[in-house]
């Protein structure tokens, strides 16, 4: 196994990184669209029911479909992996948002209304902060959740590690065919784990020590 | 800092507040929250809003900042018509204070005093200055609570950031809902007898809604009693208030044994204080000893350098070759405070008597139990002439 590491070193850290930039983009995308989105909810309490369903249904749409369902409209390449890795990432950030930017507390946000902040400097400087933490948990689900739809992703439309699991797959019985999955899902896992570090650095750096969780 | 009256050396800086015909009309309920009250707030004065539960106090306060908007009527702040500016540079002319702090926990306590000068684009070197000089004001030392989260200070400290928080920009009408509502009754006294001291010297417009009655006859310049749909039934001075109520409804609110209640009314410095003999910390032992029975005192207050007693110790405690800091600093009451908690803070700390502070928790002086009761006498014999009379 080592020998097949040795091999094909430069072609694994390739896809790596490409499996890790392309969840990357992702997730920041999906962030930004998902806070828009909680936003946009706490002001109009009538779409929370329809933003949670929208989370709770669009985890159930298969990958693979929803993959097959974009290819028609924009076409095989990199784009359309990002696009369908986002869709997945957003979900589990919208809910984390709603959540934690309606658990503000009203006093709290009357307050900053009664010492003259705008709407928009009470968000930035009080709701979002404040949230923040449920948000960044939400990051962090969704990170490692898209690394492993990455996977899916990279087989249908372009490079990462997902192309040796299928490899691996597809030749089944094989020489090396188990070797490709083994190390490519390892590989994954290793990525994740150390983005969940760079996430939680990311909060120890960004969390207000006033609201931290010791 | 000169004196002219027994209660205020500061000049006004408040403005004065005037309600017209204001009326506050929620949608879907029948009758209004707040029907057509007129009322003038004079500058520099405390008015106490109290009624009971539901009869319209927050709904009036708040449609002083605009939080509530007035369904009709004006709104006139120092002689301006509060609709003239936007809602937003309105109450960054306003302090608003509310139960419990209301402080930001994400914010230090630095950031949260800042809040409001921030807004103003005051800059960074004046925000400083300013977020010091209220900590002190508010009694925090500022090197050790500046940079602290709310949640590492007590309720009642909580309470002073707020209360600091809410004179950030020296504004000159402070609104306050029930801000002492979410503490103990020591520490509510104590932060009552502070807001005193520092109204003393700013001499601001406050308007403060309270539950309590009693709260309302030791703060307030003016009470006003508010009825359902805050219908004025009172609006005068506390004296008045307890002494000839205006119909039934105020004299149950304000409740019997009002001969008793007459005791907020009286004030430390009124009843005389005395002086006690004085030490500083590191002065010798035997000099302060020898200078407190020449002046016949059996114990001296201990002040540290900045004229704040840390210590009320008894002669035949003086042990040390020097005076050091005590353990406890003595529970002090300022000058204004009531008869009321004068009684409360002598009958726990055993010296029949109660250390007396200024502005800023300087020594004042100290008052003792005979005279105190002395007083209660004399107001309750008087009491008694007007009910005979
Ligand atoms: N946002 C609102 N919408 C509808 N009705 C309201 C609203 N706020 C207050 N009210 C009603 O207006 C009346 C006055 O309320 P307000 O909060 O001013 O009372 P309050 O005197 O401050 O009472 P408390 O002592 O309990 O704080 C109450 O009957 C209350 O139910
Ligand atoms: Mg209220």
């Amino acid at each position: 196994m080592w020998d097949f590491i040795v091999e094909r070193r430069s072609q694994l850290l390739i896809n790596g990184f490409n499996h890790v930039y392309l969840v990357f983009l992702a997730v920041v995308f999906a962030t930004i669209i998902a806070v828009a989105i909680a936003i946009l909810v706490t002001r109009l309490p009538k779409l929370e029911p329809v933003a949670n369903a929208v989370s709770a249904i669009g985890l159930t749409i298969p990958s693979f479909a929803l993959i097959g369902l974009l290819i028609p409209v924009s076409k095989i390449g990199d784009g359309t992996a990002i696009i369908a890795v986002t869709f997945y990432a957003v979900l589990p950030i919208l809910r984390n948002a709603v959540v934690g930017l309606q658990g503000v507390s009203p006093t709290l946000l009357e307050s900053a209304k009664g010492m003259g902040m705008s709407e928009f400097t009470s968000l930035y400087k009080v709701r979002i902060p404040m949230a923040w933490p449920v948000i960044l948990a939400g990051i962090r689900v969704s990170t490692q959740m898209s690394m492993g739809i990455a996977a899916i992703a990279a087989y249908v439309l372009g490079p990462g590690l997902g192309t040796f699991i299928f490899t691996g797959l597809t030749g089944y019985g094989g020489a090396n065919a188990f070797n490709n999955v083994f190390v490519a899902t390892v590989a994954i896992i290793v990525l994740a784990l150390i983005l969940d570090l760079l996430l939680i650095i990311l909060g120890r750096l960004t969390i207000s020590k006033g609201i931290r969780v010791a | 800092m000169s004196e002219t009256t027994a209660t205020s050396s500061g000049s006004v800086t408040g403005a004065e507040i005037r309600l017209e015909n204001v009326t506050k009309q929620y949608a879907g309920q029948k009758v209004a929250a707040v029907g057509d009250l007129t009322l003038t707030i004079p500058a520099g004065e405390i008015a106490m809003f109290v009624g009971p539960s539901g009869c319209g106090k927050t709904t009036s306060l708040k449609m002083i900042n605009r939080l509530i908007e007035p369904t009709s009527g004006t709104i006139m702040i120092g002689g301006e018509d509060s609709r003239k500016r936007s809602a937003d540079e309105l109450r960054r002319t306003i302090g608003y204070v509310i139960q419990g702090g209301s402080l930001f926990p994400h914010m230090t306590v630095a950031k949260n005093i800042a809040l409001v000068p921030k807004l103003l684009g005051w800059d960074d070197d004046r925000i400083k200055k300013r977020t010091d000089e209220l900590l002190d004001l508010v009694s925090l030392d500022p090197s050790r609570y500046r940079d602290r989260y709310p949640r590492e200070l007590s309720g009642g400290q909580q309470q002073r950031v707020g209360v600091a928080r809410g004179l950030a920009a020296d504004p000159p009408v402070v609104l306050m809902d029930e801000p002492f509502g979410a503490v103990d009754p020591i520490t509510r006294q104590r932060l009552q007898d502070e807001l005193l001291a520092i109204q003393r010297e700013l001499r601001k417009t406050i308007v403060c809604v309270t539950h309590d009655i009693d709260e309302a006859i030791k703060m307030g310049d003016r009470i006003l009693i508010l009825q359902e749909g805050a219908q004025v039934a009172q609006y005068d001075t506390p004296e008045v208030v307890l002494g000839s109520p205006a119909n039934e409804f105020v004299e149950d609110f304000v409740g019997s044994g009002s001969a008793l209640k007459q005791l907020s009314l009286a004030r430390v410095d009124e009843v005389g204080t005395f002086p006690q003999t004085t030490a500083k910390i590191g002065e010798s032992s035997a000099e302060v000893i020898q200078r407190a029975q020449a002046a016949g005192h059996r114990s001296v207050v201990v002040l540290d350098e900045r004229n704040r007693p840390v210590g009320w110790p008894w002669l035949r405690q003086l042990k040390g070759e020097k005076i050091v800091q005590s353990e406890h600093a003595p529970d002090a009451i300022d000058r204004r405070a009531t008869l009321n908690d004068a009684l409360d803070v002598m009958l726990v700390n055993g010296h029949g008597g109660a250390v007396v502070t200024d502005a800023g928790g300087a020594y004042f002086g100290v008052v003792d139990f005979t005279s105190v009761t002395d007083q209660m006498r004399a107001m309750q014999e008087k009491a008694h002439e007007v009910s005979n009379g």
